[in-house]
């Protein structure tokens, strides 16, 4: 198994874990943080898959993991936002 | 008439932008709508007469650039989007309580425009997108739009809207590394090429399967549509309509285009085949069960996504290299379920905001409250009645053109399953409807009519003490939704034929 292997099957259980704990948890900063942790573990896949070619790394994945961390960091806070505002509806603000 | 493309793509954009800082949002949302009605309508005629249209801003080909393709299915559904929004737009015009409750925080209300907008460039995007990253981000321009469109429904509203992202974007990380699956394999992000490229194998299964899964989370298929109802159900009514009749459908039509492109899947299309038949009765059973009004309409949208999914195991055999009548029975499929697509996408606006309106004459959002509205909203409930008969598959309406259609692929393929799918999911909303309409018939009992206070989701005047009726703003965009589902059905041969135009080469395009 090369590097690369070893880290596309990281990359996919931390996907997996990730994926598992959005979906049971009910606390909802958890879901958030599980959220960007399924989201790590899919960039690792992509970086991984651009290495497994052999040779070079295959920028054009590097460019497509990039714009999927961008994304989800504006996942993120329109989340977070949402978060706020049922915490406040909580304290019966 | 690449440049009408990227104009159809820029148009609604530059709308969300102007729309979030000029003070006359209304004006410019209204304006960008029937300008983007006008592209749609342009490319839509062009399509029929002159074949798929195909653009690269800048001469940059992928994976560096944007490819950009419109197709039969994306003018027509482009068209469809761009009517739906005009006429969602015209409601919110007429009765600001629709988008969103007055205790929102003050940018609440005012963000309803932009964000409109910027779902409506989130759908275009999606649709004339020809390469695969450029539909992931698409993609996910269209849910985040959505999701702040859920939020504007305030108190409530916030939970489902969380759930509804937490979901979708969950499934665009499966389609984000099925596209990198796809690439790493073929080296290509176009999806034609690609697919010529790859074989059959455990890496095409992967990609297809993880594509398959995403996607329909995002469509909300059952068993994963348990976010939809509450999305749904809790946005304001001048955004539900945006959400059930397009936003669920562009997930849906890329779903279409990577499983036709990679060829399908006979196991995992006999899989899709039984969930599909699940979405059909289960959605159209807890329509009609459900004792909120929104929620019944809701429902009837998981329904209809399931007689969307029956396409895919119709046209898995010809794309295997089936034989003449696989090919006879995919084109005709493929013709009937996208026009149901288009018949769903006015028929569920039109009943969303019908239902959104008697809510606010009943003062209660439950169906058993609904007693008397069609006394006090004729108009209102015409146009529900009409957006039901069109669901149910009845003629004369577009709906009924498109199951006619199914119905025939069914029959000539020989698949006996889907001709009691579709008789059954039609009786179901039927019963639905005719539930409803027998409620608005009803003579108001003791206790129904509006309780003290402002009614729920209106604004009425102030010592107003005869019982609320819709304003004239809030009856027409519905009703001209309603009709629009019938009368079109004259011209659905027309429409048939766009669907068809650059579908895949299986499929008989």
């Amino acid at each position: 198994m090369s590097t690369a292997e070893v880290y596309l099957v990281l990359g996919g259980v931390v996907t997996l874990l990730g994926a598992v704990r959005l979906l049971t948890t009910r606390d909802r900063l958890a879901q958030v943080i599980a959220l960007n942790v399924t989201g790590t573990g899919t960039v690792l896949v992509l970086v991984a898959l651009a290495a497994t070619g052999g040779g070079e790394p295959d920028p054009v994945l590097h460019a497509l993991a990039l714009t999927g961390i961008v994304i989800t960091v504006s996942v993120t806070g329109l989340a977070l936002v949402l978060v706020r505002r049922l915490d406040r509806e909580d304290d019966g603000g | 008439m690449g440049d009408v493309v990227l104009a159809s793509l820029l148009l609604p954009l530059a709308g969300a932008v102007a729309a979030a800082v000029a003070p006359a949002r209304r004006t410019v949302a209204v304006v960008t709508a029937a300008g983007q009605t006008v592209l749609a309508v342009v490319l839509a005629v062009t399509v029929l007469r002159d074949g798929p249209v195909a653009t690269a801003p800048g001469g940059w080909e992928p994976p560096l650039g944007i490819a950009l393709r419109v197709d039969g299915v994306a003018a027509a559904v482009g068209l469809l989007a761009a009517v739906v929004v005009t006429a969602v737009l015209a409601h919110a015009c007429a009765s600001p309580a629709s988008t969103g409750p007055a205790t929102e925080p003050a940018a609440g209300r005012s963000a309803y425009w932009p964000l409109t907008l910027l779902t409506l460039a989130g759908l275009q995007a999606v649709l004339v997108a020809a390469d695969l990253f450029t539909t992931y981000v698409a993609l996910e321009l269209l849910t985040l739009g959505a999701v702040a469109l859920v939020a504007l429904g305030g108190r409530g509203a916030y939970g489902p809207a969380l759930r509804y992202l937490c979901l979708a974007v969950l499934g665009s990380f499966a389609f984000l590394v099925a596209v990198a699956l796809v690439y790493a394999r073929t080296g290509t992000l176009t999806l034609d090429l690609a697919a010529a490229a790859l074989p059959p194998g455990p890496a095409l299964t992967t990609a297809l399967g993880l594509a398959t899964v995403g996607l329909l989370v995002k469509s909300a298929l059952f068993p994963l549509h348990a976010w939809l109802p509450d999305a749904h159900a809790a946005a304001p009514t001048a955004v539900s309509p945006l959400l059930s009749a397009l936003v669920v459908k562009g997930s849906f039509v890329v779903l279409l285009r990577v499983w036709t492109a990679l060829g399908g899947d006979a196991a995992l299309a006999s899989v899709l085949a039984v969930l599909a038949t699940g979405a059909v009765a289960w959605g159209g059973v807890l329509a009609l069960r459900a004792a909120a009004l929104k929620r019944v309409v809701a429902y009837s949208t998981v329904a209809q996504v399931g007689y969307l999914v029956l396409l895919l195991p119709l046209v898995t055999p010809a794309l295997a290299g089936g034989d003449g009548v696989a090919v006879d029975v995919a084109r005709t499929a493929w013709q009937g379920v996208l026009l149901v697509l288009l018949a769903h996408g006015l028929a569920k606006a039109a009943m969303f905001l019908a239902a959104g309106t008697l809510v606010g004459v009943a003062g209660s959002g439950r169906v058993a409250d609904l007693g008397g509205t069609a006394a006090r909203a004729p108009v209102v409930v015409t146009a529900y009645a009409l957006a039901g008969v069109c669901l149910a598959g009845l003629p004369p309406s577009l709906g009924f053109v498109g199951k006619w259609a199914l119905l025939d692929a069914a029959l000539t393929g020989g698949r006996w399953w889907v001709v009691a799918v579709l008789l059954g999911g039609g009786l179901l909303t039927a019963a639905a409807t005719a539930r409803v309409l027998a409620a608005t018939l009803r003579e108001p009992g003791p206790g129904d009519g509006p309780p003290p206070g402002t009614p729920h989701g209106r604004e009425e005047a102030p010592g107003a003490t005869a019982l609320p009726t819709p304003r004239a703003g809030e009856r027409w965009p519905a009703l001209a939704l309603a009709l629009l589902a019938v009368v079109t059905c004259v011209g659905s041969a027309w429409l048939a034929d766009l669907v068809l135009v650059g579908a895949p080469p299986g499929v008989g395009g």
